[in-house]
């Protein structure tokens, strides 16, 4: 039951835009060429990792740096067991989710119940996600610095989750898609939701209210763990190759962080809204100068910047102003360090 | 049995001593009133029952259970809440959201949490307000979404720590209103001030904290003639009159 | 694993623990004062090498010489980033900050690929290759001349702040803000000053490091998480605090190397880290 009381049906519309562009898309999806359908695959997928990322530090406001050690250990577990089992992908993706989110409980319990906050947390966060890709890279079971290479199949298979056109991967991801959108609609009108962001909003007050802080920030993170798990299952059976690099670098943890906030992170769609503006910014630019590397980049860290100075709650942000009086206030909620208590 | 019994309470903080072997019960029903000059440890005292410090020693029993030890989050399961000196509302989710959040603590149903929300923000007067982002409030405003939302706990007692400071006289008379309507719900009340003649008129029985101590307990007249009392005073700006 | 080993690595730890240090106390002011996390100090670095690069490739001048030039050149940009991008933001919520510090990292390193190519590249000056030889100890002299430089470097910048006017205004900005403003402390002043001495630091151990290490647009990356280890680990605020930091991280990292296989020694200044963070996340020293 929605508890908002304004205008009910402007929280539909967002759905409905997009279920309508998701359907006009799969319609013409068939015509696309292979370059476009990679270039929308692209987009959800880093919408979908973006909001996975959105529900601990978008909704319960735990920044987080090293998220990128959920997708490597589901990217990575996912294809050891294809690889050396046989097991399906399938099973792997949610085998691997389930491992990272109780990766996530074990960091959320040790950071959350030692009251790690803001540049703190994010910051040990991204302590893990190093120690685990030099882990990766020193292991022999995951192969170290040569990685895991999917082994192609012939045709399609949809047990090995592998698939000769790229149609089929466009439909997985969108429906990877609107499930974690679901998840986070679902979370956005919840008692879990609203602890979360009272959580964000300011911890000791919420725990005067009887919010379990250690227990709600340890949940955020392991559904959150879990999800982005999948994208990296994703990412493998997509791409047929994993490295340390890869799984467990910054590559990913940025994309994830960049494209949530500037479409606008605490928000369901802002990741999509994000990825979608990044990447065709990205495309636009490449068309114009050609594969010269990192101009694209460049640019779209330009409008990075550009986006965090003047429109902090990014593209949503903007949109939500227009549509209603009453902004949501750019205070400074944390103080980044003072959060540390210290008495 | 008292609703609130606190025997030899302490806390230091970092050698300093902010509150020192408090004895102090609160009655059912009854709104006890809390003074004592600046850094005297009153919120300090808050903080200790409502679960946010750990005390050094002395023990905290409500309704009859022990209680001290426990989180902020237990203890406000238990039907204590508290508001805060200086306000912390939610200020990105909205009135009603800021509420919510209080009522799911008795109820898990968005339905009837949203109902108790609703209906407490009539009693507040903010229901006209619900859909505004609490960061919009006027201080006035957010210090009642502060009390609604420590309502919508279904507390027992509640602890509030100086409601007055920063209000017209207006908006102080419509608190001591509410104050008392809160208390005539049967909710009990430890309330901090230091405007006196307010402190003096809701309560029945006040308790006087000085240098972490309690130094006096009683009715107003007995508390404001208390010698005691009038030096810590000081016979300053807040003169016991 | 004998004595000699475990010596030979001590020493090469406390010549890291030099430039770590000297990394230290600039992202001490940053991170003190400001309070900023800042993502494009591993990329500052960067700039700092890059710079010693091309002054001695063009120009024939020794790195350690272009200390001259390179440490005001990169004061300049800190204050002119600081001007641009970080004060408009000071006030917003932290995420904005880390995210608009992410976007200034993406921006450097590509601008260097776009410039200079993703290829590696090394400066050899004559003088490479010369090894000290201390009671059985190798010394690598250009490691020396870092480790050496790190410290005086750093003490230039101790002395600073403990005896200059300006030095006292910044010590009393990071300790309490509103105190000094309230004596009239122009903030904004010093947080120009603050970042730029950060990035004059952090540019400076880059030029220090670039006569034995490799250099790339992605180097930044190996000393990111490095940088704030050494602040964190040390202690917020606290000079001394950095300069110990960066030596526990030079020493943990060395003897991690030798103790385990691989790469995989690099785990324990991580697992460190993150013990301190846990048990005692004012830092060990403050």
């Amino acid at each position: 039951m929605s508890a908002q009381n304004y205008n009910p049906l402007k929280k539909w519309n967002y759905w409905l835009v997009f279920l309508a562009a998701a359907c006009g898309l799969s319609w013409v999806s068939g015509l696309l060429s292979s370059y476009l359908l990679h270039v929308v695959i692209l987009i959800l997928y880093f919408a979908f990792l973006g909001s996975a990322w959105n529900i601990v530090s978008g909704y319960a406001g735990q920044f987080s740096f090293g998220h990128t050690a959920f997708f490597g250990v589901g990217a990575y577990f996912s294809s050891l067991l294809y690889v050396e089992s046989g097991v399906s992908p399938w099973i792997g993706m949610i085998a691997g989710g389930l491992l990272a989110a109780g990766l996530g409980a074990f960091i959320g319990y040790l950071t959350f119940r030692f009251k790690l906050k803001g540049a703190f947390f994010a910051l040990s966060t991204f302590a893990f996600s190093e120690m685990l890709r030099i882990i990766a890279l020193n292991w022999s079971v995951t192969g170290k610095a040569m990685g895991i290479l999917i082994p192609l199949k012939q045709g399609s298979s949809l047990q090995d989750f592998q698939f000769a056109s790229k149609l089929p991967y466009y439909y997985i991801i969108l429906s990877m898609l609107i499930l974690v959108l679901f998840v986070s609609y679902g979370l956005d009108h919840s008692r879990l939701g609203y602890y979360f962001k009272a959580i964000r909003e300011d911890e000791e007050a919420a725990g005067s209210l009887g919010v379990n802080i250690l227990k709600y920030k340890t949940i955020a993170l392991v559904i959150s763990a879990f999800f982005t798990a999948l994208g990296g299952t994703f990412y493998a059976q997509y791409m047929f190759y994993i490295d340390p690099d890869i799984a467990f670098g910054t590559n990913v943890t940025i994309e994830m962080i960049v494209r949530t906030m500037l479409g606008g992170v605490g928000t369901v769609f802002g990741p999509l809204i994000g990825s979608a503006v990044l990447e065709s910014i990205s495309e636009v630019m490449r068309s114009f100068l050609g594969e010269y590397k990192g101009v694209h980049i460049m640019f779209y860290a330009v409008l990075l910047i550009l986006v965090m100075i003047f429109f902090p709650h990014g593209v949503m942000g903007l949109v939500k102003k227009k549509g209603k009086e009453d902004s949501r206030d750019i205070t400074k909620q944390h103080e980044l360090v003072g959060n540390q208590e210290s008495e | 049995m008292n609703l609130l019994e606190i025997k030899n309470l302490s806390k230091t903080f970092g050698g300093l001593s902010a509150v020192r072997k408090v004895t102090a019960h609160v009655r059912r029903g009854e709104i006890l009133g809390l003074i004592g000059p600046n850094g005297a440890g009153k919120t300090t005292l808050f903080n200790l029952i409502s679960g946010a410090y750990l005390p050094d020693s002395g023990s905290i029993v409500f309704e009859g259970e022990n209680v001290e030890g426990m989180a902020d989050y237990q203890i406000s399961q238990r039907g204590i809440c508290r508001t805060y000196q200086i306000v912390k509302p939610f200020n990105n989710l909205t009135v009603l959201e800021n509420v919510l959040v209080g009522a799911f603590n008795k109820t898990e149903s968005g339905k009837a949490a949203k109902e108790i929300s609703l209906d407490l923000l009539n009693f507040v007067g903010l229901y006209g307000k619900r859909d505004l982002v609490a960061s919009r409030l006027t201080l006035a405003g957010k210090k009642c979404l502060e009390l609604a939302r420590a309502l919508a706990t279904q507390p027992k007692l509640i602890l509030l720590d100086e409601v007055m400071a920063g209000l017209n006289p207006k908006e102080q008379s419509d608190a001591i209103n509410l104050i008392l309507e809160i208390n005539r719900k049967g909710i009990s009340l430890l309330v901090i001030e230091h405007k006196m003649k307010i402190i003096m008129s809701i309560s029945k029985r006040i308790i006087v904290l000085h240098y972490g101590e309690k130094i006096a307990e009683g009715s107003p007249q007995e508390v404001s003639r208390h010698p005691e009392v009038i030096e810590a005073y000081l016979g300053g700006k807040d003169a016991v009159a | 694993m004998d004595l000699r080993m475990l010596l030979q690595a001590i020493v090469s730890g406390l010549l890291a623990g030099g430039v770590y240090a000297l990394i230290g106390v600039g992202l001490n002011l940053i991170f003190g004062v400001m309070k900023i996390i800042n993502f494009a100090h591993g990329s500052l670095l960067m700039l700092g090498m890059y710079s010693s690069y091309w002054l001695f490739t063009f120009f024939k001048i020794d790195p350690y010489l272009s200390l001259m030039i390179t440490v005001p050149l990169l004061f300049l940009i800190g204050v002119i980033i600081q001007k641009l991008l970080i004060n408009p933001i000071i006030e917003y919520p932290e995420n904005n900050q880390l995210v608009l510090t992410m976007g200034l990292m993406l921006f450097l390193e590509n601008l260097a690929l776009f410039l200079w190519g993703p290829d590696f590249r090394t400066v050899k000056v004559s003088y490479v290759g010369t090894v000290l030889s201390i009671f059985t100890v190798r010394i690598n002299l250009l490691r020396f001349i870092a480790f050496a430089g790190g410290l005086l470097l750093a003490l230039f910048l101790y002395i600073f702040l403990k005896k200059t006017d300006m030095g006292k205004a910044i010590r009393a900005s990071s300790e309490e803000r509103e105190g000094a403003l309230a004596v009239g402390i122009s903030v904004k002043r010093i947080h120009l000053i603050s970042f730029g001495i950060g990035t004059a630091c952090v540019g400076a151990a880059g030029t220090l490091l670039t006569p034995f290490l490799y250099l790339s647009p992605h180097v930044g990356h190996l000393f990111l998480l490095t940088a704030f280890m050494v602040v964190v680990m040390g202690g917020l605020g606290s000079f001394v605090g950095a300069i110990m930091g960066g030596f526990i991280i030079g020493l943990t990292e060395s003897l991690g190397a030798v103790l385990l296989p691989g790469s995989l020694g690099q785990i324990i200044p991580f697992s460190l880290f993150v013990i301190i963070l846990l048990f005692k996340p004012t830092g060990l020293f403050k």
